[in-house]
């Protein structure tokens, strides 16, 4: 095949054809995969190829999504050579035939020897002299499990952390969250866990959970439905595209109003209308007002930390105007009155506090909460995500945010809800956390403390705040383990677990472990790494956000000898069970069984079905008491569409599942009524307050559309790496040109916490003194310059630092091959 | 989305002021189609004469199609050099103007030089290979490989890199 990829295999009419919900975003778009011998082709007529259409002649628009990035040749293991396309399915009522820029390459990042995945990890990996030696699993488990024992044995599990993922998609799954989690709390006992984003084992939604609402309360289909659209700290475009795509964007252009009609008649019902409440003028905006035209769009563009001034200004003003809604208030809620006499703010003062004119202010409530022309109350959603979780106070602003969601009766309405946008897909199913606090992981490894790191589908030298003393520190430590291995020259596994012992036990070493699909940047500092899997190369469930379960399904091997998750937690649970058998302590042994399985599907069983069933310890479970209704051969019927959790029934051969909760009005809390809290503005947080005063620009950041996280893929894909070569720092033209600094050139950023390095991209939407920088990036890590302030529950606040700027000079390849053209649509 | 919007052909048709209308071709001449070699690795693009250099003003497109009748491409003299670029001062340049994501034809904004699709809102910028500076493709625009001859000032397209849109090749 010519090089140039202009032409793609089409598959046969016989291609095998599974379903794959794409791993990256919440959204989890349904794709189909066909798979089929290299050496056979589908034809160019509709009943020659598998997509049955008629590649004669020129497709028109929209037809199809079928690009070379959608199509490798893969091998599995018999040696037999297929090829992939992975497309997006039209019937999916998810993204409804449309593909991201993320998910239209899922055959591209499938492993070959020489594409995307060549650097995955293919065996275990230990790091001996100066080199990474590939092993067996055997021998990296003696070790892993040796280590373990000797901790757990002489000083108890508290000191073996592990920074773990807690999700679906990637490297996550109902059934990988379990199987970690049970090895984790069930047989190893230790709290010393965090997550994949933050530095403690918790929520990202505790204030909304506490108030009776859970985080993911709607359907996509009502962004189709409402009156106005709040979105609040989310860019969605870029970071949940296909929801923004195919439910947002039809409603914002009128093509929803005759659905909207037939659901709710008698009411007043337009185009939908949006608020933006950002501080950045975002892509997300220039689209939308593409969309639906410049009248209809609304941006509360509000100085950085203050949307807890906002919400409560707004709350003040919607109750001065008897917009509140007294009989819900009173029947289904509780503590209304306390909180808005917290919360109180006037508009004046809001404005003063926000930046935002009292006249817009005004405009924003009359938009989302005064009665339609037809005396109805607007359907109004309130989608949030990264800007409020990573903001000024987590717990304060979610509390403030859902207080006004409540008074104005926004939840278990079809067309409203008060939801999180989501960051990956969710998958969470694990026994309880074994511990009654919640612990800064990160300051404890900072401390001192912990003996053995596992990072398990984590990477917090891209991630974490406060990245740079995190990052020196396990540097350090890790070293003095690297050093007392190499000492143990020709020793066995046993003399080399005494030696790691000793130095994390005297000498202040930590023994590092990286499970993951690459070696990521953490291969720096570890000294055994786990080849792990993805979905398609193992069958794997997870959810998206509107809680639709899907199933999907392993077409191929992964490479080498890499796992699943489960099975690899498994095979550690199993290795130290069979330790203390010989050891004859049984008591020990005990706690590491229930761990004999041989599939994905086994640990799903373990886990997910059995919450909530008769005889079963607890479980913590998204698919709730009911999940026992979902099996694989019932959810691979239900393809792409698959459940939306909870299961309500299975009747007929199909799961049948829950559209919106709380239309009945019954909280999650013990009494069912809602449960307003008090949420009075603190202003910022002192540390981030002093970086602020000595440094001019915040650093606002976050993720971009053409990237996945951490590039974990991306960072040897091409066409991501082309674009984003290095962290890109949105500044604004005038005060580039004060620092001398042009589009493509590289830049120190740099306070009293670290320092980083980003590409300076010239942006006229960026306002004076602040910027926006590429979270994650291994080229210029952001988490350099986040302070260590958390709010009451350890959630960080990323999206607030300040910094000082400064040029270093220029990279001519970067300037030749990087568009500095604005990212933002404009007319 | 199941059909284009209205108002997109309305924009693609120069119906927005910062969208330029994309003009007819100079002159056209019947595309050559050079035989089958056997053991060719590439496709056998025609070679079709689009326009003399000379003829270009800076920043005004002109539309052609290539390699066939059902391909719209168009090519632009950027005024300055850029990758890729052909001709006496290295500028011009020429792509497919189907969106590689799902085919909607994107319109020249001769104010930013950018080529933007109004189905998906994807930008690409023809001074930069037509790389994808924002939105949902998983490919930049296909670029048409063109040839300037000096003695007669005239500018042939010879090939394309990248998969046109809707196609299972480049040639149907």
């Amino acid at each position: 095949m010519a090089t140039n990829k202009d032409r793609v295999a089409l598959p046969p009419p016989g291609a095998q054809k599974t379903n794959l919900t794409c791993h990256f975003c919440i959204v989890g778009c349904g794709y189909h995969v066909y798979k089929w011998p290299e050496n056979q082709e589908g034809g160019r007529a509709p009943d020659e190829n598998a997509l049955g259409l008629d590649f004669r002649k020129q497709l028109p628009p929209l037809a199809v999504i079928m690009t070379p990035a959608m199509q490798n040749t893969i091998i599995d293991k018999d040696g037999r050579r297929y090829n992939v396309m992975i497309v997006p399915d039209k019937l999916c009522d998810v993204n409804k035939g449309l593909s991201s820029t993320r998910g239209g390459q899922l055959a591209k990042v499938m492993y070959t020897a020489d594409g995307v995945g060549k650097d995955r990890l293919r065996s275990p990996r230990i790091y001996m002299a100066d080199q990474w030696l590939d092993t067996s699993w055997d021998d990296a488990l003696a070790l892993y499990a040796g280590v373990t024992k000797k901790i757990l044995d002489n000083d108890g599990p508290a000191e073996l952390a592990f920074d773990c993922f807690d999700h679906g998609g990637a490297g996550g799954g109902f059934e990988n969250t379990w199987g970690t989690g049970k090895l984790m709390f069930t047989a190893l006992k230790t709290p010393l866990v965090r997550i994949h984003n933050r530095p403690a084992y918790n929520s990202e939604c505790h204030a909304t959970r506490e108030m009776g609402i859970g985080e993911l309360n709607n359907s996509y289909e009502d962004a189709e439905l409402a009156d106005v659209i709040v979105a609040i700290g989310c860019n969605s475009y870029e970071t949940q595209t296909n929801y923004f795509l195919a439910h947002w964007v039809p409603n914002l252009q009128g093509q929803t109003v005759d659905k909207r009609k037939r659901r709710f008649p008698g009411e007043t019902v337009a185009p939908a209308k949006v608020i933006f409440v950002d501080p950045r003028r975002t892509p997300t905006i220039a689209v939308a007002e593409q969309a639906a035209g410049k009248d209809n769009v609304l941006h509360l563009d509000i100085e950085p930390g203050t949307d807890i001034a906002l919400f409560n200004g707004l709350l003040t003003y919607v109750v001065e105007q008897e917009w509140h809604d007294k009989q819900f208030i009173s029947a289904h809620t509780k503590g209304f009155d306390q909180a808005l006499q917290a919360n109180r703010l006037s508009l004046e003062e809001t404005s003063r506090i926000t930046g935002v004119p009292v006249d817009k202010l005004k405009l924003a409530a009359e938009w989302a909460y005064k009665p339609k022309a037809s005396g109805h109350r607007p359907h109004t959603m309130h989608a949030y995500e990264k800007g409020i979780i990573w903001g000024n106070d987590n717990y304060l602003i979610q509390s403030a945010l859902v207080d006004l969601v409540l008074a104005t009766n926004n939840v278990g309405r079809r067309g409203t809800g008060v939801v999180r946008m989501g960051g990956h897909q969710e998958g969470y199913t694990r026994p309880p956390y074994p511990g009654t606090t919640k612990i800064y992981v990160d300051q404890e490894i900072i401390n001192g403390k912990g003996m053995m790191y596992t990072a398990w589908g984590a990477n917090p030298f891209q991630t974490t705040l406060n990245a740079e003393q995190h990052r020196t520190v396990i540097l350090k430590r890790a070293n003095i383990v690297r050093e007392a291995m190499a000492n143990v020259r020709g020793g066995s596994t046993a003399q080399r677990v005494d030696a790691i012992y000793d130095a994390v036990k005297n000498k202040g070493g930590l023994f590092l472990v990286n499970i993951n699909l690459y070696p990521t940047k953490l291969a720096e500092a570890a000294h055994v790494m786990l080849p792990a899997a993805h979905p398609g190369e193992v069958n794997l469930t997870s959810m998206n956000g509107e809680r639709r379960m899907r199933l999907s399904q392993k077409f191929t091997d992964p490479p080498g000898s890499a796992k699943a998750d489960c099975l690899i937690a498994a095979a550690i649970a199993n290795t130290l069970r069979q330790m203390y058998t010989v050891e004859g302590k049984h008591d020990m042994a005990a706690r590491f069984t229930g761990f004999d399985w041989k599939t994905e599907e086994d640990a799903f069983n373990d886990g997910f079905r059995m919450a909530g069933q008769p005889g079963a310890d607890p479980i913590d479970s998204q698919g709730g008491t009911t999940g026992n209704l979902v099996t694989y051969e019932r959810l691979q019927a239900m393809g792409n569409n698959g459940v939306q959790l909870p299961a309500k029934e299975y009747r007929d051969g199909k799961l049948i599942g829950t559209e919106m909760l709380y239309t009945d009005y019954k909280f999650d809390t013990p009494d069912g009524k809602a449960e307003f809290k008090p949420a009075t503005w603190p202003g910022l947080p002192k540390p981030v307050a002093e970086q602020k005063e000595k440094h001019p620009f915040w650093i606002n950041n976050g993720r971009i559309n053409e990237v996945w996280q951490t590039l974990y893929h991306d960072q040897y894909n091409s066409f991501v790496q082309r674009r984003v070569p290095m962290a890109y720092l949105e500044i604004n033209p005038d005060d580039a040109l004060a620092l001398t600094i042009a589009s493509g050139d590289v830049v120190e950023v740099f306070n009293d916490y670290g320092s980083s390095f980003a590409l300076a991209y010239l942006e006229p939407d960026i306002k004076r003194n602040q910027t926006f920088m590429q979270f994650g990036h291994f080229n210029g890590v952001m988490g350099d310059l986040t302070t260590p302030w958390t709010d009451r529950n350890v959630v960080p606040y990323y999206k607030g630092t300040w910094a000082s700027i400064r040029r270093i000079g220029t990279v001519e390849a970067f300037k030749e091959t990087i568009s500095f053209k604005s990212r933002r649509f404009k007319t | 989305m199941t059909s284009i919007p209205r108002r997109v052909f309305l924009k693609v048709g120069g119906g927005v002021a910062a969208s330029v209308a994309i003009g007819v071709p100079e002159f056209t001449q019947a595309a050559i189609s050079p035989p089958v070699i056997e053991g060719r690795v590439n496709l056998p693009y025609p070679m079709k004469a689009i326009t003399n250099a000379q003829k270009l003003q800076v920043n005004i497109p002109v539309l052609f199609f290539y390699p066939d009748a059902a391909s719209p491409c168009a090519l632009i003299k950027m005024g300055a050099p850029v990758p890729g670029g052909v001709g006496p001062e290295r500028d011009i340049v020429a792509y497919s103007t189907l969106c590689t994501h799902m085919g909607c034809p994107v319109a020249y904004d001769a104010g930013q030089k950018l080529f933007k699709c109004p189905c998906h809102f994807s930008i690409f910028d023809p001074e930069n290979i037509g790389q994808m500076v924002s939105g949902q493709a998983t490919e930049n625009l296909p670029s048409i490989v063109l040839e300037y001859t000096p003695q007669d000032d005239s500018v042939r397209a010879v090939a394309v890199e990248g998969l046109i849109y809707g196609r299972q090749s480049n040639l149907l």
